[in-house]
């Protein structure tokens, strides 16, 4: 029923003789739950089994939308308890002459809720919706300021340092299919209108696109020389 | 003359003169939950624990008059049990239900377009009221809602012109008087035919369907829409409560049950899943996309964990058969709802709160996601939901008494008294108590229903149907 790789647990009639303490080792159950704070590593492998959770439940045909829309809610909620303050910018409209870094290190993150989002988008294709994928855009209405966390954050919009260990090999062989050049396409559109979704809009950013070729091409190289720079070493993996 | 009295339970006396008797204090419908004594009464399904992926209950209803229950399966198959015509005044035990009607009601579907196999999992059966000598029902599975025709042949015309017994043709010419068919009675055949089928109204998966009272109309509820139907106009329904977001990636919150209000045919309600329950009113506007009521419980600080939205998740929604009354069913707990107070329940039951310390394990194994259903006593003072280890529970709301039973084959001696079970949360277990970590969470009640009139309840485990019934005396 339930793949949880490498954080195996005993189903519940196999210990009965564990104690209560067992179980729920950081929830001490004779101290209200407010006054316990979970230590950063119980927190970080509840964020991982989120995410393999959230990566069962895309991969089925057609997902439980509830089971999903439920286990991305406790991944934010999770999240926010690890990164009070998002360290890494959303990704804002990028102005006029964005420095290249900036953007990249943005995209980094971009990149996995943009996939994330391309496939929660993909639901809606179900209606025969022909919405193209806007994987970049829907991080905040344009010119937001970097610092803090905008309120329309999308569901799967996942800030903070934890994102880099969802960056392993499994995840990324999930989204091989994805056309790249969407995340070209985005880091470069005005900073002006044409950010918010819709099938009308799509067409429209291409033609505001002023870059050509190579220098796509050498920013592609980049940004997946900087994903994998990027990733740090996951907690207790 | 001489009269009998008779104790028949702790608050109920029975005088009896004669063939005559009466009941003392009078009771309609049920009395206090644990003043009844439930025993077994049957149990329906396969012995083995090697149990079927098809044959898993996934509904259970009662009919308007309690004569038929109904069930539904993970193979899309509808059972429908009869209760026996019994001898009131004589009888030690009502009437035995007994197999009506099978029929397969959903066949799994290939949809091409999106290449994605439809489940034929019966999700839910509602039955409408009879007008005539014939049953309807309305059943669903994730995306088709049909409505069947259950009706009795136990006659047949016999007596043909042109053809003979057997069916076969004759020849006219040979015919040289003629006759009247007559009808003669024939062993009784129950047959079940889709009058009408209701499709391509629903992209997400359908979770409830709930007639109307007006027994024209009924909706049916998926995680993002309601839609309102015609009972007999199968190519268009309207579109009533629509919380798809432009963007999908703004989607936080899903429908999880709906249901009409049993006396205000322009009333309904809708839960979600975070907790919160919307009262809508047609009347209103077309689209009932602004509610005329929200009902919410604020969170309990205290109880505040990563999982306090998943266990808030409203798994079931059911009006009280007054129609004063909602209750919701959510992880731990079953709550009732005044219509008329919004800001919180009147009254709230704990499930099984020995669980909120068990929810990481619970997420883990995703029992956190059950969803279980909830229902009402014929008079709305006792309500009933599913539990794991096979328990159910009742609550009653005038005594504020609770009781725990379990649906096992152990216990299946007919008139046999349910003993009550009790889960030990902490602590020195007592002797037959049951410690949380001992329970078998692959054991789980999510479907029961109530008899409308009686106290007999139908309680699915995993692929059987256990029927049990007050002691009668």
């Amino acid at each position: 029923m339930m793949l949880s790789k490498g954080l195996k647990r005993k189903r519940e009639e196999e210990r009965e003789t564990e104690t209560l303490a067992g179980d729920a080792w950081w929830l001490d159950p004779s101290l209200p739950a407010a006054a316990q704070a979970p230590p950063a590593t119980a927190s970080s492998s509840l964020f991982d089994l989120s995410v393999l959770k959230l990566h069962h439940s895309l991969r089925q045909g057609e997902p439980d939308l509830r089971h999903l829309v439920l286990v991305v809610n406790t991944l934010r909620r999770i999240q926010a308890s690890m990164a009070p303050a998002p360290t890494l910018p959303p990704v804002p409209s990028p102005p006029a002459a964005p420095c290249v870094a900036d953007s990249l290190l943005a995209s980094s993150d971009a990149a996995l809720s943009a996939s994330m989002a391309s496939l929660l988008e993909d639901l809606s294709h179900i209606e025969g919706l022909s919405q193209a994928p806007q994987p970049l855009v829907d991080e905040g209405p344009p010119g937001r300021p970097v610092g803090g966390s905008p309120p329309s954050l999308g569901a799967l919009d996942l800030l903070g340092p934890a994102t880099g260990c969802l960056l392993d090999d499994e995840l990324e062989g999930l989204f091989e299919d994805i056309d790249t050049s969407m995340y070209d396409s985005e880091l470069w559109a005005p900073a002006s209108e044409g950010l918010k979704p819709g099938p009308e809009d799509g067409p429209g950013k291409e033609e505001a696109l002023e870059l050509d070729e190579a220098e796509l091409d050498y920013l592609l190289d980049v940004l997946v020389g900087t994903q994998a720079l990027e990733r740090p070493p996951g907690p207790g993996r | 003359m001489y009269f009998v009295l008779r104790r028949k339970s702790a608050l109920q006396v029975k005088i009896q003169w004669g063939p005559m008797c009466i009941y003392f204090p009078p009771t309609v419908g049920a009395g206090g939950g644990n003043d009844i004594q439930w025993c077994f009464s049957q149990v329906k399904g396969a012995v083995d624990d090697d149990v079927a992926e098809a044959d898993i209950i996934s509904t259970v209803e009662f009919n308007h008059s309690g004569e038929l229950l109904a069930t539904g399966d993970k193979g899309g198959r509808v059972v429908i049990f009869q209760q026996e015509q019994e001898n009131k005044i004589q009888s030690h035990s009502r009437g035995e239900y007994n197999v009506y009607s099978t029929f397969q009601s959903h066949e799994p579907e290939f949809d091409y377009l999106k290449s994605l196999e439809i489940e034929e999992k019966i999700n839910k059966i509602r039955w409408l009221p009879q007008k005539n000598a014939a049953q309807f029902l309305l059943s669903t599975n994730d995306k088709t809602i049909k409505l069947w025709k259950i009706s009795e042949r136990d006659k047949r015309p016999e007596g043909y012109n042109l053809k003979e017994e057997d069916g076969r043709y004759r020849d006219p010419t040979t015919v040289t008087t003629l006759r009247v068919p007559v009808f003669r009675p024939m062993d009784l055949m129950v047959e079940a035919s889709p009058r009408r089928i209701f499709a391509n109204a629903h992209t997400y998966h359908i979770n409830s369907i709930s007639i109307n009272s007006d027994y024209e109309t009924y909706l049916s509820a998926d995680d993002l829409r309601i839609n309102l139907w015609h009972l007999e106009i199968t190519d268009r329904s309207f579109n009533i409560v629509d919380i798809k977001p432009a963007n999908m990636e703004e989607l936080t919150e899903v429908i999880t049950a709906a249901e009409f209000h049993p006396n205000s045919c322009n009333t309904f309600v809708y839960s979600s899943s975070k907790g919160t329950i919307r009262l809508c009113d047609m009347r209103a506007s077309a689209l009932c996309d602004r509610h005329s009521k929200l009902f919410e419980e604020p969170e309990d600080p205290s109880n505040r964990s990563f999982f306090s939205e998943i266990i808030s998740s409203i798994s079931d929604v059911k009006f009280s058969h007054s129609g004063r009354y909602m209750m919701t069913r959510d992880y731990l707990s079953v709550k009732i709802w005044d219509l008329n107070m919004e800001n919180r329940p009147v009254e709230t039951y704990q499930v099984h709160e020995y669980l909120r310390s068990k929810l990481c394990s619970l997420y883990e194994n995703d029992c956190i996601f059950d969803k279980f259903e909830c229902c009402w006593n014929g008079s709305d003072s006792v309500v009933m939901t599913g539990s794991y280890n096979n328990f159910f529970r009742m609550f009653d709301r005038n005594t504020k008494r609770d009781i725990t039973l379990e649906a096992s084959r152990e216990n299946n001696k007919p008139r046999t008294v349910l003993k009550p079970r009790k889960v030990c949360a902490s602590g020195k277990r007592k002797k037959d108590e049951i410690s949380v970590d001992s329970l078998d969470f692959n054991k789980k009640i999510l479907h029961t229903a109530w008899h409308p009139k009686e106290n007999i309840i139908a309680v699915a485990t995993t692929n059987n149907l256990y029927i049990f019934q007050d002691k009668v005396n």
